[in-house]
């Protein structure tokens, strides 16, 4: 994808996206027949959330380019441990997004990291 | 309506965040508005972002996204006795449009669907309402978002907002410790695959963590249910 082009293919995967929220937000009730997921998926709705979450997060902290970042010269490391610890102090979303900000845009602005 | 009030300026400032996100990750500014008006699910966005420029296969993104919905899911099943008596496409638009903080205000304020017509007409005007000023406090910011974010150096690397947000969101999902458990292997996974084409690695990783904790819980019977 380049940037600031429109391209169809980008524009199918948003489509798609949005198919995916209509049939996951009402999921159980677009068919009016009483029936339920198997066991082991409702099991499953336990850990996939979060892993689906973590898988996608943890390597856009942690590598450059494919690679696990060799220094800890970071900024996002510090600015994603930082929000992580607000989060647990407030429980508050937008708090981890501006304490995270806040640790992320002096360290890679003013130092270069 | 007046519930939601105070809970709009916090969507809105994720609503800001995500709309500067997808334009500074190389979106189009009309990519940007399709997706803000049409996906209206911060967390699966911000999700499918990276993945949308490493130009991951479309089922991974697909796939990636309906996980990270996945709590949507069991928000439906609850709101079934709510709505079932309603047409189809009236529940499917009501469901579409029932995110995170209307359902929570909803179920809180309506413990029992209602019995009567009356009542029943009642529930939904509240939904209805709801979801009105949750949608418009997600809209409005989102689309303002995509607007400002031309005039920010990419320089600043505003980008990461969206992974700050969606690190907010695992930690409010932690909430067991197998979960915790699922988000470290998921984590650990993805990193160590990040090599497999078409952005695998997280679909390897979503999986390996997934059965891994549910051959956890075969091992000790005795967890405790946590619905987000």
């Amino acid at each position: 994808m380049t940037a600031g082009t429109t391209d169809l293919w980008t524009l199918a995967v948003i489509v798609g996206l949005a198919v995916v929220t209509v049939v996951a937000r009402s999921f159980f009730f677009i068919s009016s027949k009483p029936w339920s997921l198997p066991h082991w998926a409702q099991r499953g709705l336990q850990y996939a959330p979060i892993a689906a979450l973590s898988a996608v997060v943890l390597p856009e902290v942690v590598m450059v380019q494919g690679q696990l970042v060799g220094t800890w010269a970071d900024a996002r490391l510090f600015a994603a441990a930082a929000g992580a610890l607000a989060y647990f102090w407030r429980r508050d979303v937008l708090l981890t997004i501006l304490v995270g900000m806040a640790v992320y845009l002096p360290l890679h602005l003013g130092w270069g990291w | 309506m007046r519930e939601m009030w105070p809970q709009a300026p916090g969507i809105a400032a994720w609503g800001l965040m995500t709309g500067v996100a997808m334009v500074k990750s190389g979106m189009s500014v009309f990519e940007s508005l399709a997706m803000t008006l049409l996906v209206f699910a911060g967390s699966s966005q911000l999700a499918a972002i990276p993945l949308l420029v490493a130009g991951a296969p479309m089922w991974v993104i697909l796939a990636t996204g309906f996980c990270v919905n996945l709590r949507f899911v069991v928000f439906s099943l609850h709101l079934r006795p709510y709505l079932i008596h309603l047409p189809r496409w009236e529940r499917m638009a009501h469901g579409y449009l029932t995110a995170d903080l209307s359902y929570v205000l909803f179920t809180r304020r309506y413990p029992k669907p209602a019995a009567d017509a009356e009542g029943r007409r009642a529930q939904e005007a509240y939904l209805a309402g709801n979801c009105f000023v949750n949608w418009g406090s997600w809209m409005v910011p989102s689309i303002v978002g995509v607007a400002l974010a031309n005039f920010i150096p990419t320089r600043w690397g505003l980008g990461f907002a969206g992974i700050l947000c969606l690190v907010g969101i695992l930690c409010s999902l932690a909430s067991t410790r197998l979960r915790i458990v699922s988000a470290a292997v998921a984590g650990a996974v993805a990193v160590a695959t990040w090599a497999l084409p078409l952005k695998l690695n997280i679909v390897v990783a979503i999986a390996a963590a997934v059965l891994l904790c549910l051959g956890l819980e075969k091992l000790r019977p005795a967890t405790q249910e946590a619905r987000p």
